[in-house]
């Protein structure tokens, strides 16, 4: 047989591994997570990752989980192929997420009580004890979590070298203490003995892309808003929204731009509404209550037709809820959620990459058409890790602009006929007659009017341009089957369980397609006759199915189409779809 | 956002070119002298017509910005300060003026009042006290004195009315003056201080409301056998909040004038700071150039 210079990966080789982290909060166990995250970056692997926090303010028990993948990876794994517990309290409650036959390494320094069921196998490793004598007497228990990456990159046969480059960068900044410290547990962890299985080494990535940049959903969201032109923005904080605020605050300034923290969510909107106005494009963002609080300034948003951009980091409600946890339940609120008849847009982002391009668009459509524009995110999106390709900025940017040119004697603030388009502050009039921007019925020049068909015309005035802007959208792509038995119809971060369960179904001999709707408000046309072509139409939501019976965005596909044929499945347990959860509910439906 | 400063020449403004549509208040409503009070110092101090901008919340006196031609802003109920932060932040270049009323800037708007205040924004704002909703057609308001009925109280006010004066002093406002819209000379001096202040600069007006509350400022008009008592400023240390608080003590009809006065960097400052070192540190390069040396950093 002739020799080949380099042998395929052998079909042993793993293709995907899902490996939980389980421990306290404090142990670092996060930053695991985002170091095997950067390495899948550097390596063409695909990454995701799901975390728990405790909403306490320090310590608690938390989770990472880290799927790493050869080719595509859609979610952050059903169950656990790996289980690394560093308490007996991580152990008992996580042990039940491990796959049958999977491998629980934990630390035998603090896990005494051992379950022997489904095949499981147990590898005790003093992680604690193991982490001291490598670094040094006072190191306590300081460490353990490099400890652990450099065991699960051994068990994993992970790039030893990038690794080394990845602690390096973020420890090297450090101290050089810091630093030796780290490489020593790193290579403590490594060099361990296990005894128990052979190393399973994962088949090499498949996706080169070239610069593949390794985040989280609201870092990205971040960036995009900045490459889309947004340099005023306000906040207060509110977990899980409270990050982009925090880098927008540090970041703006770089880029001539101004994030200012303040005393209330009506106070942060009106101050980016104040921007706004001034002719800058503004950001103003929260998660579910603070969204609640702004409500009334995103109708004066609507009437008075000013851009804004309003982020949603959507968690548990309602009221406080679960703070650190994923929900869908926001949508109703972000489209209806004002008083009068407040036509707004509303995008929703499928995933970490996609925070950057939805809100590029985002800040897009707020100047054109002169309205507040939401960005519906959720927390697994902006507190997950991804991996993807860095986006071109030749092609996806947008300058800053800022409108001071003279207006003539035709200029309108409302034109019946024009999108809107304000004479900020600082604009000369030619005919010295200055406007004033009102939350007020008004006629076309600015002035309050409550003539009665005037408030007709501009009521359609503000809709019509929403659907104007429904009539230029494209229709989702069609995943999968382009007819048959089945569409599964998503909306942001359940793109990933849903497509994944699209492959299956299909696998298993269904005809399914799939789509994850981007522009949540207005839908795109088209909706009606893409349903036509299957025999099902199923939407999986993480919010309630209500009084009765369809969630959020199904009741509002069943109002849109009169489709008597959508129906839901729903989710509200704080936590993401299981690709399962998704297969067996349209199963179900299919057969029956 | 870039710098907006113009050097075009300050024409001097005439009241024709700053009159816009007649106001809807009551015949004799105090606020006509408070309009009236605006476009003279407006027109003597020639700011460029384009960069004053009239922001208000919700009330009689919010109706303000329909009555001035220059660039205005009719928002929401209470949230007229940190909309005009958000002006005067972005837009230095920019006059802001904020109108209102007790119910709008004490009240609904009360915890932004401190804020914006203690943050001591660039821009000067003019509350006119009328101790009564009037808008919504004779409510208790947070001035409203003890006893006084109103259609929420129709057996006399109970709850103790705010000091608007203490409150301001304890606020960190830079700039803190009373005046009262029937003494126009004084009130024309109060305003123009205010606009020359760089920082939070408020002025409590007390305007009357001749439908609702009348004669309710009367004990301060001489002509109506009240006494118009001024600050005397060559006793009184203006930079001092005890003696500012001293003189709160007693509004009825209590003192006229600047209450207290001092210099601190505005939040306006303070911000563009930051900007600019951060700027300097980015050096040569463009904004865009910064954000693929950003994602290069993610890799």
């Amino acid at each position: 047989m002739p020799q080949t210079a380099n042998p395929p990966a052998a079909s042993s080789d793993l293709r995907n591994a899902v490996i939980r982290l389980a421990g306290n909060s404090q142990d670092g166990i996060q930053s695991v997570g985002a170091f095997l995250g950067q390495l899948a970056g550097t390596t063409a692997q695909e990454v995701m990752t799901y975390m728990t926090i405790p909403s306490t303010i320090s310590g608690g028990p938390s989770i990472f989980q880290v799927h790493l993948g050869s080719g595509e990876v859609l979610h952050p794994g059903d169950r656990a192929d790996t289980l690394v517990a560093f308490y007996q309290h991580s152990y008992d409650g996580h042990l039940n997420t491990l796959k049958d036959g999977g491998i629980c390494f934990y630390d035998s320094d603090n896990v005494e009580e051992l379950k022997e069921e489904r095949g499981i196998i147990h590898i005790g490793v003093p992680f604690t004890s193991a982490t001291i004598e490598a670094i040094g007497g006072s190191a306590k228990s300081r460490g353990k979590n490099i400890f652990v990456l450099g065991l699960l990159c051994a068990v994993y046969q992970l790039d030893r070298e990038k690794m080394t480059e990845i602690i390096t960068k973020k420890f090297g900044k450090k101290s050089e203490d810091i630093l030796r410290n780290a490489m020593l547990a790193f290579d403590a962890g490594y060099a361990w003995p296990v005894h128990d299985i052979e190393h399973m080494p994962m088949a090499p990535g498949e996706n080169d892309a070239p610069n593949r940049v390794s985040t989280d959903g609201n870092t990205m969201l971040a960036l995009g808003l900045i490459a889309g032109g947004c340099r005023f923005g306000a906040g207060y904080p509110i977990t899980p929204w409270t990050t982009i605020m925090e880098f927008l605050r540090s970041e703006l300034p770089k880029y001539n731009g101004m994030f200012i923290q303040c005393e209330d969510e009506l106070a942060a909107v009106s101050l980016a509404l104040g921007a706004s106005y001034s002719g800058h494009l503004a950001i103003t963002g929260s998660s579910g209550p603070g969204l609640a609080l702004k409500a009334e300034a995103l109708g004066y948003a609507s009437m008075a037709e000013l851009p804004l951009i309003v982020v949603n980091i959507q968690r548990g409600g309602p009221s406080t809820g679960l703070p650190t946890s994923v929900e869908q339940s926001d949508l109703m609120q972000a489209i209806y959620g004002s008083h009068g008849d407040a036509p707004r847009i509303v995008l929703a982002p499928r995933n970490v990459e996609d925070c950057f391009y939805t809100a590029l668009e985002a800040c897009r459509l707020a100047k054109e058409y002169s309205t507040p524009v939401f960005i519906l995110s959720d927390q697994a999106i902006a507190t997950r890790l991804e991996a993807f390709e860095e986006p071109d900025l030749e092609t996806h940017w947008q300058d800053p602009e800022l409108d001071l040119s003279e207006r003539g004697a035709d200029f309108k603030p409302y034109p019946l006929d024009l999108l809107t388009r304000h004479s900020p502050p600082g604009a000369r009039s030619s005919e010295g007659k200055y406007p004033v921007v009102t939350g007020l019925e008004h006629d076309e020049w600015g002035h309050p009017s409550g003539n009665p068909t005037n408030h007709e015309k501009m009521t359609a005035k503000r809709r019509d341009k929403l659907v104007k802007l429904a009539k230029s959208l494209p229709l989702p792509n069609v995943h999968g089957e382009k007819e048959g038995s089945l569409l599964l119809v998503g909306w942001g971060s359940t793109y990933g369980p849903i497509k994944e369960a699209t492959d299956r179904l299909n696998a298993t001999g269904h005809k399914v397609g799939s789509i994850n709707i981007r522009h949540v408000h207005p839908l795109p046309d088209g909706l009606g006759e893409l349903f036509d072509r299957y025999d099902h139409v199923l939407v999986p939501e993480m919010n309630d199915s209500g009084m009765y019976g369809y969630g959020q965005l199904a009741t509002l596909l069943r109002a849109k189409t009169c489709n008597p044929k959508i129906e839901s499945v729903n989710k509200v347990q704080g936590i993401s779809f299981r690709v399962q959860e998704i297969t067996d509910a349209a199963e179900t439906l299919i057969e029956c | 956002m870039s710098d907006t400063t113009s050097a075009a020449p300050a024409e001097k403004l005439t009241k024709k070119q700053l009159k816009a549509d007649h106001p809807t208040w009551c015949p004799a409503c105090g606020d006509f002298a408070v309009l009236a009070s605006f476009f003279n110092v407006v027109q003597k101090l020639g700011i460029p017509h384009e960069k004053i901008v009239c922001v208000a919340g919700i009330g009689c006196s919010s109706r303000f910005p329909y009555f001035v031609n220059t660039h205005g802003i009719h928002f929401i109920h209470g949230r007229a300060l940190p909309l005009a932060t958000g002006i005067s932040l972005s837009r230095p270049d920019l006059h802001v003026f904020v109108f209102g009323g007790d119910g709008d800037g004490f009240s609904i708007g009360g915890n932004h009042l401190n804020h914006a205040a203690r943050k001591n924004v660039n821009l000067s704002y003019v509350v006119m006290d009328n101790f009564v909703y009037g808008l919504t057609k004779n409510q208790t308001s947070p001035t409203t004195p003890i006893g006084q009925r109103s259609k929420t109280d129709p057996r006399g006010a109970i709850d103790r009315p705010i000091n608007p004066m203490a409150q301001l002093v304890s606020s960190g406002a830079t700039f803190i003056a009373r005046t009262h819209a029937a003494q126009v000379k004084h009130m024309n001096e109060m305003f123009e201080r205010a606009i020359l202040h760089p920082g939070f600069a408020v002025v409590e007006t007390l305007s009357e409301c001749t439908m609702f509350n009348p004669g309710s400022f009367d004990d301060s008009i001489p002509r109506k056998g009240g006494v118009f008592d001024l600050v005397n400023e060559e006793e009184q240390d203006l930079e001092s909040i005890a003696a500012a608080m001293e003189l709160s003590q007693d509004l009825s009809p209590g003192k006229f004038g600047v209450y207290y006065e001092t210099k601190r960097p505005t939040k306006n400052e303070l911000e563009r700071e930051w900007l600019a070192d951060a700027r300097s540190k980015v050096g040569d390069l463009s904004e865009r150039d910064l954000l693929r040396q950003r994602f290069a950093s993610m890799r």
